[in-house]
């Protein structure tokens, strides 16, 4: 990044941020497992840990403020997301799905967080791992509901299908729920910090470029970097919106998976 | 002048999703408009379906790059 500003300060033409401004250098010596994203993930660890264990340590009837806020998102992630979707048999998928939410919503605001402005999710490694927990998660618990022969059957041979069409339908079913739900699972999520964060750079890199330019590009940096602000609230939402999306559809697979037929 | 192909090639892979979310959210806001409380209902269900038509949006953006 750094050098983008030296080489716009030189009067040379601008550069673009492409996705070397994602493969950050090591902060210690030469290990590749010492990067910006390992420590932003480290740090949502213990700041979520930290959060959630003061908010609910001294739990009262009259909650205090914080008790309130950890209180608020606890229950959203309950009721909207695992009681209104998987039903019933909600209480046992909390844990995860709240660990999911919170997870994933922090990591994404470090996009946005002065200092930090990293989404961690816009390296697509973490994503992939989100995915895959997942991804084992809902065949798990439909082969422990069903047992394996009856789930597998199940999605290869959607009951109540006329026979003729599962030779269209099973191929379908099998890249669905094998190959394409984990894909995009992990794709959304990656892909929209990565667009995010690459929106950011070109307007906060691109008014920066421009108020070293001439008077009449002086003029117009201001603009750019307005519209990084703007950019930035936009952010903000997306980043809870996919974080929202991600449990939502991890509930919505987990209730498939327990669905009495697929 | 500069540039890859790939990125016009997003541009047009992008207005197929544009359209879906903007279809979308007009069904869930004339729901909810018709029939404010089942918004908690048509919520969940307008989030899943734009998140189904913006995951293509973002396997253009994906592709522009690694292709």
């Amino acid at each position: 990044m750094l050098e983008l500003v030296r080489q716009g300060a030189e009067g040379e033409g601008f550069v673009p941020p492409s996705t070397k401004d994602f493969e950050l250098p090591p902060i210690f010596g030469d290990s590749p497992y010492t990067t910006k994203p390992i420590f932003l993930v480290l740090l949502s660890v213990i700041l979520i840990s930290v959060f959630f264990i003061a908010a609910s340590r001294k739990a009262a009837i009259v909650p205090s403020k914080l008790q309130f806020a950890g209180e608020s998102v606890y229950a959203f992630v309950r009721n909207d997301l695992a009681k209104d979707v998987i039903g019933h048999e909600f209480l046992r998928f909390v844990p995860y799905l709240f660990t999911l939410f919170t997870f994933i919503l922090v990591n994404n605001w470090f996009g946005i967080i002065p200092l930090l402005q990293f989404p961690t999710m816009s390296h697509v490694g973490f994503a992939y791992v989100l995915a895959a927990f997942t991804f084992f998660v809902f065949h798990y618990v439909g082969i422990r509901k069903h047992g394996a022969f009856k789930y597998i059957k199940d999605i290869m041979f959607m009951p109540g299908v006329p026979k003729a069409a599962y030779i269209l339908i099973t191929p379908l079913e099998i890249l669905t729920f094998f190959l394409v739900r984990p894909l995009t699972l992990s794709l959304r999520l990656f892909a929209n910090m990565f667009a995010g964060h690459l929106l950011l750079l070109v307007f906060i890199l691109g008014g920066e470029h421009l108020a070293q330019g001439a008077l009449g590009l002086k003029l117009v940096s201001p603009f750019a970097f307005g519209i990084g602000i703007v950019l930035t609230f936009f952010e903000f939402m997306v980043q809870c919106l996919q974080a929202y999306i991600f449990t939502l559809l991890t509930a919505l697979y987990i209730a498939g998976a327990l669905a009495d037929e697929h | 002048m500069e540039g890859t192909l790939n990125l016009v090639g997003f541009g047009l892979a992008a207005i197929g999703p544009g359209i879906a979310t903007g279809l979308i959210f007009a069904a869930y806001i004339n729901g909810v408009a018709r029939q404010p409380e089942a918004r908690s209902v048509l919520q969940p269900i307008a989030f899943l379906g734009f998140a189904l038509a913006e995951a293509l949006a973002l396997f253009g953006l994906v592709l522009a790059f690694v292709l």
